[in-house]
């Protein structure tokens, strides 16, 4: 795989105009596909979630599922789109061994919602407006898994294995304007709008919403101009972005390359590239070709959808709180200051908070848990918060075992890192790394009288009086029984030892 | 082989019975199905060795099916009470409809050996109405002809001339019908497959109201003009066919939400007075046989008798039916046949030379899988959807629906019931028209508009053309959702025609060959 | 309208995913320009007020029930394919990398 020459990040931004541009395909949670009664269910058996729709028997048709409308016209109204009157599926046809039918019912030229917008807050609380072009229908493909090879990838295998089960599953396509003047803010905007419209269709209830399954995919469109020229630049569109972080990265790493090729004077290929997180890095995948002669007609096995007024207004009517709204009744409920209400937010752990103050932690042990423990593992693993796999109940557990003075902080700490580890509960981890906190007396005595009599000097002042003075016998203690000993039952027994009352 | 049943009817006797006389025969007990089942499959055995009408005879399983409608009847009872009126009487199914425990090819080569895991919602209906399914029929290949001559499988023959053409794309079961091989056959229509091999076999064939019968397991041609219909010797015997198969079904988006018309009851009405018979201007004439004219002028001349007012209309735009044809139907067909590309079913061939990649394969299989007419028609079809032609073919064919849709509005303004031969010419000989495929088209220039339109059609025997003694069909036409106008008046017809041959124009057929069951009941 | 021409028949040919010999695509192109030159009058027929039509029959929002239906096992959904490995449909490669 060639490198291609990047210039740095600031050199590009003096030198041009980033445009921007998403197509993020949201799978919806429907029990069932968008043509057939074949169950939507993840990671089940290959090719067993398919009937003979899925799989294009020959003679087979398509039938809506009526929930994926209703699912399609609630994202179209939290976008703010105007949903159709009257739209249509049609057939874009083109050969792929992952498409059943060789072509893809999707819609063309009357998607179900068009003309939105969505008000994105960046980190530092400026909203940014994105226009949204449309939010159409279309159904998912199925999986390839490339055999052979030393990769996995689809360069150099020898043959490849096609699982049905995903073929169908009903998915909307929410596609921008062209997103024009974010400037060096632009690899931020991108993760920001990829994580609202995530927010969005999981606070819908309409996708289950996680990129690391594949329920969120971004397509990201990166093209360059100079500065003050209005005419775009030739676009290339990065596939399968699909984590926010990969979001981010990928723009800025499209920009980078950009404008490398751009100052060397040369034209930008208009292409797809492959996002690798491995390298975060993109490599050319196809150039635009006259194979992309999709030869759109409307799906003539299905019939129009009529969205009338009163139905769009009884959907509109079941719209749960928008997040921009949640956002500010939940930093009220929590007592959060302003400064750590958005470092939640900025750190992508509002969902993950939310469900841990569920669970039944206090808001300020859950945000300590989160922003003091979690996010900096998620950091150092360079994964999303939310994908290190920390349930809530893992959470609560912790912070129950450390108000019952099962353990200390430093203990639960460690504990986390055995249950990320895959130990088990933090019960199980507690138990088998003999974590608990020294509570019987009789080893704590002995160690006290070890630093009382290596210290006789400290034990004479606090004989004396000089109670304050009991921190480097505590400290003493402590480091002979290697943190295990509660700090307080420690200090109660030098002083009943002493005679001294507190 | 073909021994007498207790009650003395012949075999010979047996197979000639209309589906009707023979469920009531069967329901009086006087044959069984085992017996009416057996005659059928003595019958394909010994005739269709000529004629080529099926493709796949499923013997076992029909005999199965009848035998337990004989045990049912015999038990008597409820569940005797519950049996359908055509429960026994055996059918023939066109290649194009798919069926569990019976091979489905299309006619091509690239589903040869293919078994559906589904059935079709017909065979499902047939099934529940408890009809032994006697085979699956020949047919141009994913019904793409007129002539059943670009079959993989080889062309099937017309009994009234086995070195001429039984029609297309659904040869197979007119001629099954026929050579009564068969006493009810289904069909599939998508410019006129059912209507045009009934008019070059004597047989009736019915196009129903798109969206009246379900499409779901008939294999797509032209997904907005196909549609599955009955093929039969009676026009009562299509409507009880159409009664066992229509009506509205989940699994087709397209499929009509109302009920059935009681379509054997507008079979049954026996009267055509008052009613307005429209003669298309634009449908008969001019590249229309004489023999075929003149008996389409006798038939209008019975039902002016008969107390029908025949008026004259014009469809203008029918003229460009045809061509509007010839861009929608290849284009849905180019997508739908995508679908057969070597991966999940039916033929894969790896290509002689050159890198082995899917793309490759694909393109090697769907080469030596499909003939050339369906090559022709995937092309044209791609041709038309491609970028920058859409608007010039396919969109101004969409178009000219719409002008051809109007065309009948006004004709059924001013009649009931439209009526015009079904095919220009009767039976060509085998071969004559197949290096000309402009030629084969014009063969469904009558037919295409109603696929158009949507609207029902019902092809019946008019008689034999004067010059070469071959069936002449004459063409009914009604309003969308209006096929029971169609029974009422082609039955009317039927019996003032039959009255005046004396018989059933079959019985005027040549007996087939050395092998016919007269021949073997003689020895 | 232009007339199709031979590189016409192998770009279609192409996009249809079916080889061709040169010769068929010398008769492919003869026939079918004698087809398109006969349904060209098609796009003439009608003016710019003249809607499409789609739908011979129109009927709106057909819909289903998100219920769960039948399911094949992996053995049915595989038991007409040409070749499959571990209860998955095996095509060859994709890429040309020979």
């Amino acid at each position: 795989m060639s490198t291609d020459e990047i210039l740095s990040f600031d050199e590009a931004m003096e030198k041009y105009d980033p445009v921007l541009g998403f197509e993020v395909h949201v799978e919806l949670n429907t029990k069932t596909k968008m043509f057939s009664s074949a169950p939507n269910v993840f990671g089940d058996e290959p090719n067993t979630n398919v009937n003979e729709v899925d799989l294009g028997m020959p003679g087979v048709l398509p039938v809506v599922n009526k929930t994926a409308i209703e699912s399609s016209i609630k994202i179209g109204l939290a976008l703010n789109c105007t949903i159709a009157e009257s739209c249509r599926f049609a057939r874009k046809n083109y050969f792929y061994p992952d498409t059943p039918k060789n072509f893809q019912t999707s819609q063309y030229d009357e998607p179900i919602a068009y003309d939105g917008y969505l008000d994105i807050e960046l980190e530092d609380g400026t909203v940014f407006r994105v226009e949204i072009e449309r939010a159409h229908m279309e159904e998912d493909a199925g999986k390839l898994t490339h055999m052979g090879g030393a990769t996995g990838r689809i360069q150099g295998a020898d043959f490849s294995l096609v699982d049905y089960n995903r073929a169908g599953v009903p998915l909307v396509e929410i596609v921008t304007k062209p997103i024009e003047g974010a400037g060096s803010r632009a690899p931020e905007l991108a993760k920001a709008y990829v994580a609202a419209i995530r927010e969005i269709v999981k606070n819908l209830g309409v996708s289950d919403a996680k990129m690391e399954r594949g329920n969120v995919r971004c397509d990201a469109n990166v093209s360059l101009r100079p500065h003050g020229r209005e005419r775009f630049g030739i676009r290339s569109e990065t596939k399968n972005v699909n984590s926010l972080r990969a979001v981010e990265h990928a723009v800025r790493y499209e920009i980078q390359r950009h404008a490398a090729v751009l100052s060397s004077g040369n034209p930008v290929v208009q292409e797809t590239r492959h996002w690798h997180e491995d390298t975060r890095t993109t490599t050319s995948g196809r150039p635009k070709s006259d194979a992309d002669d999709y030869r759109y007609f409307p799906e003539p096995d299905l019939v129009p959808v009529v969205a009338s007024r009163e139905w769009v207004e009884e959907l509109r009517a079941t719209l749960p709180e928008p997040p921009a709204e949640r956002r500010k009744r939940l930093k009220a409920d929590w007592g959060y200051s302003d400064l750590e209400f958005r470092d939640v937010v900025n750190a992508g752990v509002l969902d993950e908070i939310e469900e841990t103050i569920a669970a039944g932690a206090s808001a300020s042990v859950a945000r300590k848990w989160w922003m003091g423990e979690i996010v900096g593992r998620a950091k150092a693993a360079d994964v999303d918060p939310g994908q290190l796999g920390v349930q809530a109940a893992t959470v609560v557990e912790l912070s129950r075992m450390v108000e019952a003075g099962k353990i200390n902080n430093k203990m639960a700490s460690q504990v986390l890192d055995g249950v990320l580890a895959g130990e088990g509960t933090p019960e199980e981890i507690v138990e088998k790394r003999g974590l608990a906190v020294v509570s019987d007396d009789g080893p704590l005595l002995e160690a006290i009288d070890a630093a009382l009599a290596a210290q006789p000097d400290v034990a004479d002042k606090i004989r004396a009086g000089k109670v304050q003075a009991i921190g480097a016998i505590v400290g003493g203690v402590m480091k002979a029984t290697r943190g295990q000993a509660d700090a307080g039952r420690v200090k109660e027994l030098i002083l009943e030892k002493l005679g001294v009352t507190a | 082989m073909t021994e007498q049943n207790p009650t003395g009817i012949s075999a010979e006797t047996l197979i000639r019975l209309s589906a009707a006389q023979l469920a009531e025969k069967l329901a009086a007990g006087e044959v069984t199905a085992v017996q009416a089942t057996q005659a059928y499959l003595d019958r394909i055995a010994a005739v269709d060795g000529q004629v080529n009408a099926f493709l796949h005879v499923n013997a076992e399983e029909a005999l199965a099916v009848a035998a337990e409608v004989d045990a049912i009847r015999a038990a008597g009872g409820a569940e005797a009470e519950a049996l359908h009126y055509l429960a026994g009487v055996p059918i023939a199914v066109k290649d194009l409809i798919v069926t569990i425990g019976q091979p489905t090819t299309a006619g091509s080569k690239i589903l040869e050996g293919w078994h559906s895991p589904y059935d079709a919602t017909v065979v499902e209906r047939l099934r529940a109405a408890k009809m032994p399914i006697l085979g699956k029929t020949n047919l141009d290949e994913f019904a793409m002809g007129s002539s059943t001559e670009h079959s993989a499988y080889g062309p099937t023959r017309n009994p009234w001339d086995l070195d001429r053409i039984p029609g297309g794309s659904g040869g197979g079961s007119a001629a099954a019908v026929a050579a009564f091989e068969a006493p009810l056959a289904l069909g599939t229509d998508t410019g006129g497959s059912i209507r045009q091999p009934g008019a070059v076999t004597g047989t009736v064939g019915v196009k129903p109201t798109y969206g009246s019968v379900s499409r779901y397991g008939a294999i797509a041609m032209a997904s907005s003009l196909d549609q599955i219909g009955p093929v039969t010797r009676t026009v009562l015997d299509s409507a009880l066919l159409h009664q066992v198969i229509g009506g509205h079904d989940p699994r087709d988006s397209t499929s009509l939400p109302e009920p059935l018309a009681d379509l054997v009851a507008a079979a049954k009405t026996g009267n055509v007075e008052g009613l307005r018979i429209g003669i298309i201007k634009e449908l008969h004439g001019e590249g229309y046989q004489a023999g075929v004219e003149n008996r389409f002028n006798d038939a209008l001349e019975l039902l002016k008798e008969a107390g029908a007012e025949i008026v004259e209309v014009s469809c203008p735009n029918f003229q460009y039916a045809l061509g509007a044809y010839y861009l929608i139907m290849p284009s849905e067909a180019s997508s739908n046949l995508a679908k057969f590309d070597g991966v999940r079913y039916g033929l894969r061939v790896l290509p002689e030379d050159g890198p082995m990649t899917i793309e490759r394969v694909m393109g090697a299989t769907r080469a030596a899988g499909f003939g050339d007419e369906v090559k022709r028609r995937i092309i044209l079809g791609t041709y038309a959807l491609s970028a920058g032609y859409y608007d010039a073919y396919y969109g101004s064919a969409q178009k000219v629906r719409t002008l051809v849709q109007r065309d009948f509005e006004a004709a059924f303004a001013q009649a009931d019931v439209l009526i015009s031969p079904t095919a220009p010419t009767t039976a060509f000989p085998l071969g004559e028209k197949l290096d000309d495929p402009l030629a084969m088209y014009l063969n469904d220039v009558a037919t295409i508009p109603a696929n158009l339109a949507g609207v029902p059609g019902l092809s019946l025997p008019g008689g034999l053309a004067d010059e070469d003694g071959l069936p002449v069909g004459i063409q009914l036409l009604a309003p969308a959702r209006e096929d029971a106008r169609l029974y009422r008046v082609g039955a009317v017809l039927e019996s003032l025609l039959e009255a005046k041959w004396g018989g059933p124009l079959l019985a005027q057929a040549p007996a087939l060959g050395a092998v016919s069951l007269e021949t073997q009941e003689a020895k | 309208m232009a007339a199709i021409n031979r590189d016409d028949v192998a770009h279609l040919a192409r996009l249809a995913h079916i080889e061709m010999s040169a010769d068929e695509l010398d008769r492919m192109a003869g026939e079918l320009a004698v087809i398109v030159d006969s349904v060209k009058s098609v796009s003439e027929a009608a003016g710019d007020d003249v809607p499409a039509t789609s739908h011979p029959i129109p009927l709106a929002n057909v819909f289903r029930d998100d219920v769960v239906g039948h399911t094949f096992t992996a053995e049915q959904a595989l038991s007409g394919a040409p070749d499959s490995d571990d209860n998955r449909f095996k095509v060859p490669a994709i890429l040309d990398e020979a």
